[in-house]
């Protein structure tokens, strides 16, 4: 199972990036965990810098913006 | 080449609608008119041309940039960059974590934080086109002052030793390494120009998404002022320029919260009816460039005391520009 973190301090455009990479998961039948990191320490660790970013199994791949869904369907498929 | 705004709002206005030039009513909805269709289009232009340009202009590369740069000349660049960075107030913290956890000073951070609020390219846009290109040079000037000269504050009264724990310690290993070595300055990724005029049309689909209701809210309180308080009201009952009046704009501006966008309308009718341009200035920014909700954010990152220090540096400054603007004004602004 993958593990999905999304990182940001609780602005609204993290709230959405977390609910459309679990309803794009739903779809593709994968199960995924989705976690929002509001810790600015953790987000600190993972040296991003504009929010919302996402990584998967401990990996950034995404920062600054709410991703696209074919961005999601292609980090979950992978 | 403005004129086709005041064109249009004449026949909306006066031969549409019916009004009277000489009623309150007729000259607020004219100018409420004229100021939005005027802004609008003068945003959807140049916010357009503005993003395509700084398409490939990204956090870790400013950060870089800044890195490089002489102490001095960093809080410059910090300031600078504030002004034109595309950047959201959420994401404050990891632009602060980012930069303090890179070794850059406290101080230079904050220029950066401190100007990003106050000038930006809406907030340009709609200052020239409403109050002139001199006026805008002097907010441009004024904005990374208040920038510069706070974040030099911050640093000589070593405020980095009032961040919380976690960050103190990521900015003092970062301090202690990075004047070993040279930072490279990442290099700016190739963009096609299909994908730049991607990004400028999100850009513009998101800011004008965002702003469009502050125009309408701003030049509407602004029409208001324009249309029923008398010309020169300002002058008459505040005095013009009073020392006071300085301090009374900025405690009046704290609590209302804003972007420049909805308070640069109210500046322009503010004006024109006889408060003096420094005591409007002080106003404005005190609205826009001290705002609770960011203070809360920063709590994250910052002890009371830091904060508390920041939110008095901050007021200093907008008194100290009300100030000299008002001293300097009528020079400055001759036949404005």
């Amino acid at each position: 199972m993958k593990r999905v973190e999304v990182l940001g301090t609780g602005c609204k455009k993290c709230v959405t990036t977390a609910e459309s990479i679990e309803r794009v998961a739903q779809e593709l039948a994968q199960s995924v965990e989705v976690i929002k990191v509001t810790d600015p320490a953790k987000i600190m660790a993972y040296k991003v810098m504009s929010t919302p970013a996402v990584a998967i199994d401990g990996k950034v791949v995404h920062s600054g913006s709410i991703p696209e869904r074919s961005k999601i369907v292609g980090w979950l498929e992978s | 080449m403005f004129e086709i705004f005041t064109l249009l709002a004449n026949w909306l206005a006066y031969d549409l609608v019916g009004l009277s030039p000489d009623t309150k009513l007729g000259s607020s909805l004219h100018f409420f008119i004229e100021d939005t269709t005027k802004i609008l289009f003068l945003l959807v232009v140049m916010i357009y041309l503005i993003a395509l340009a700084r398409a490939s202009l990204n956090l870790e590369r400013v950060r870089a940039y800044i890195q490089q740069k002489h102490r001095f000349m960093g809080y410059v660049f910090g300031s600078g960059f504030g002004a034109i960075t595309p950047f959201c107030s959420c994401s404050s913290i990891p632009l602060f974590l980012g930069f303090t956890s890179a070794g850059i000073p406290l101080g230079i951070t904050m220029a950066f934080l401190f100007t990003s609020p106050i000038i930006n390219e809406v907030a340009v846009i709609m200052l020239w086109g409403l109050l002139g290109w001199k006026f805008t040079l002097a907010y441009i000037v004024i904005g990374m002052a208040v920038g510069i000269i706070g974040g030099m504050i911050l640093d000589a009264v070593k405020g980095e030793r009032w961040l919380k724990d976690f960050a103190a310690k990521a900015y003092q290993a970062a301090a202690a390494e990075t004047r070993e070595h040279d930072v490279d300055v990442p290099e700016a990724p190739k963009l096609t120009m299909a994908e730049r005029h991607q990004f400028a049309k999100d850009e513009l689909r998101e800011i004008v998404g965002r702003i469009w209701k502050w125009v309408l809210i701003g030049v509407g309180l602004g029409a208001a002022l324009h249309g029923f308080v008398p010309d020169g009201w300002f002058a008459e009952n505040l005095g013009s320029g009073q020392w006071w009046s300085v301090p009374a704009a900025v405690f009046a501006g704290l609590p209302l919260y804003s972007n420049a966008t909805g308070v640069i309308p109210v500046m322009e009718s503010l004006i024109v009816k006889g408060l003096p341009v420094g005591t409007t200035l002080a106003f404005c920014m005190a609205t826009v460039a001290a705002s609770f909700p960011e203070f809360i954010m920063l709590k994250q990152v910052m002890t009371y005391r830091l904060l508390a220090m920041i939110f008095v540096i901050l007021l200093a400054n907008f008194m100290v520009v009300g100030w000299i603007i008002n001293g300097i004004g009528p020079w400055l602004f001759a036949g404005f």
